[in-house]
């Protein structure tokens, strides 16, 4: 195994940095799809878990590796049809509301 | 790094790309389905990627998992009900820290007598956050299922219990990147995280819940991240870093809208033992009940109605007769609006998801910040089975325990009707005054029945 180093520590922290920035912009109104949408793309530890099950590198990591990819699996294909699910529902009035303009939220 | 190396990098730089994308379109609800799609478009490209690797020589053990997991993934994306969303979103946590636990596991396994100390320190962290966030998660789904009770458990000395835990699991952290090879102390590090996990969410309760599943959120996000430290993968990092980013925001804004602070969460038992320090006992306030057929009248004839739901329309499912009562309401000229509470229900965002399901448009659900200086001119606001968040203790009672908590200002409104199962407190065991209020009627009965109720008075007029 090859030590840590310094360059991912940076991709770590920008990448944190990008999220925070980005999802300081989700309205309240899609809370609850954005934490099904990071759960959706969590399952990216598929990656890992992938190469762990295919690497044969002895029974037990198979096995390991067979258990991880079917969490990472499961993540992945329900977290992303279930946040469409609920991305399909939330629709905009046909007429525009009555009074106060409701502000759209950060767009752009 | 050759060709084949290259171009799988390249793919992963590519879904990196989409999947910040992906999330940055939620900051719309009119983009966000599209830019989600495209998230999912670089998710399988990632997939596809990896295949070729050429670590990757046997597909026996990852067709099937593949095949298994999108077997049990299928139904909990299409067929649970939104409902259920709270304890659905909490499991999947537990899914994808099991993931990132067992690929930190099987590299120490193999690696053991030679993983550097920085790897470890990844490795380590992976497991120990991991671990937590697997059985965390586990009793979050229990209790918002209701396998395990919603209430607090608690007992003498746990916060001390808890911490000496933590403590020492710190200490075992600490002591293997010192020394790597030490798997006993590795893998009692992992039975120890478990059960931290485990006696974490033990004393918290229903009402804290959208704190814990957003801070679970986080730890599963930091937990992968570790993993992409451990096996040197970018994407693993970054994505890891967004979840970890996106869940850390959102808990502090849950505690933000409880007034409280993390550590007042984790370690507060909210609610445990009902505080009796909330205020004046109300026996000697009287409540005003209202039948259906006032109540249905007074909405009718309103010109501004504002509806406020709370966990308990969620429990009742009413979100549909919810929404049915509104387009009658705006048949007849009234104007209806929906209050949304940041910690109404048991995750954020709770509210919105149900009443989208109801076919209510989104841009009739208004934040607590745009919505409580319309409510003194609303004639009715109705309030659906919530209730620490229209308790006005939280504004004038300082020995509350919800004081100082931003509330939804119903009681400003000149009418206000709430649908009510009992008097009964509510969820933290808190005396609400707002029941007693004059200018409160109180419909009492199943949410539901009751609204089926209003419903059909408010056609007969």
């Amino acid at each position: 195994m090859n030590p840590i180093t310094i360059i991912e520590l940076y991709v770590f922290v920008l990448a944190a940095f990008v999220g925070y920035q980005v999802i300081t912009r989700v309205p309240p109104l899609l809370h609850t799809p954005l934490m099904s949408a990071t759960n959706a793309i969590s399952g990216i530890s598929l990656v890992g878990s992938l190469v762990l099950a295919g690497a044969n590198r002895d029974n037990p990591s198979n096995w390991l590796g067979f258990i991880a990819v079917t969490a990472a699996t499961i993540n992945v294909v329900g977290g992303f049809l279930i946040t469409d699910r609920m991305l399909k529902m939330f629709r905009r009035d046909p007429k525009p509301p009555p009074a106060l303009e409701k502000k759209t939220g950060g767009a752009g | 790094m050759d060709a084949r190396e290259v171009v799988i990098q390249a793919i992963y730089l590519a879904s990196s790309v989409l999947f910040i994308l992906g999330l940055k379109s939620l900051s719309h609800p009119d983009k966000a389905r599209l830019g989600m799609q495209q998230a999912a478009v670089g998710m399988a490209l990632a997939i596809v990627g990896t295949l070729f690797n050429h670590e990757i020589i046997r597909f026996d053990f990852i067709t099937l998992a593949l095949i298994l997991g999108t077997v049990i993934g299928y139904p909990l994306g299409m067929f649970v009900p939104m409902t259920a969303m709270p304890q659905r979103i909490a499991i999947s946590h537990m899914f994808g820290a099991l993931a990132a636990t067992l690929v930190g596991v099987a590299e120490y396994r193999i690696n053991q007598p030679a993983v550097p100390r920085s790897t470890m320190a990844a490795l380590g962290f992976e497991v120990l956050f991991g671990a937590l966030t697997v059985t965390g998660s586990f009793m979050a789904f229990g209790k918002l299922q209701e396998l395990i009770t919603g209430r607090p458990v608690t007992y003498r000395g746990q916060n001390a219990v808890n911490i000496t835990l933590f403590g020492v699991a710190v200490a075992m952290f600490l002591y293997l990147i010192y020394r790597p090879h030490s798997p006993m102390v590795f893998y009692a590090m992992i039975g120890l995280a478990l059960l931290l996990g485990v006696f974490m969410v033990l004393p918290i309760g229903g009402a804290d819940m959208p704190v814990v599943v957003s801070l679970l959120n986080s730890y599963a996000g930091l937990a992968s991240s570790a993993t992409g430290f451990a096996i040197q993968n970018n994407v693993l990092i970054i994505c890891g870093a967004l979840d970890g980013a996106s869940g850390f925001l959102l808990s502090i804004l849950m505690s933000k809208a409880m007034n409280r602070s993390f550590g007042n969460v984790l370690f507060g038992a909210f609610g445990a033992p009902p505080a009796l320090a909330a205020g004046t006992q109300a026996k000697d306030l009287t409540v005003h009940s209202v039948s259906a057929e006032d109540a249905a009248m007074r909405m009718a004839y309103a010109s501004q109605v504002i509806v406020v739901p709370g966990y308990g329309m969620a429990v009742a499912q009413a979100q549909h007769v919810v929404g049915e009562l509104a387009d009658l309401l705006e048949k007849r000229g009234v104007t209806v609006k929906y209050a949304i509470h940041p910690v109404a229900g048991r995750m954020p965002g709770h509210m919105n998801v149900l009443l989208a399901e109801a076919n209510v448009p989104y841009d009739r659900l208004y934040d607590m910040e745009e919505i409580n200086s319309e409510f003194p001119q609303a004639d009715v606001a109705l309030v659906i089975g919530a209730n620490d968040v229209v308790n006005p203790a939280a504004r004038s009672d300082a020995s509350s325990p919800i004081y100082g908590m931003p509330i939804l200002d119903v009681d400003k409104s000149k009418g206000v009707i709430v649908l009510k199962r009992s008097m009964n407190p509510g969820f933290a065991g808190i005396e609400n005054h707002l029941f007693y209020a004059p200018n409160t009627s109180m419909l009492f009965g199943d949410a539901k029945s009751s609204l089926t109720r209003l419903v059909s008075e408010v056609k007969a007029l």
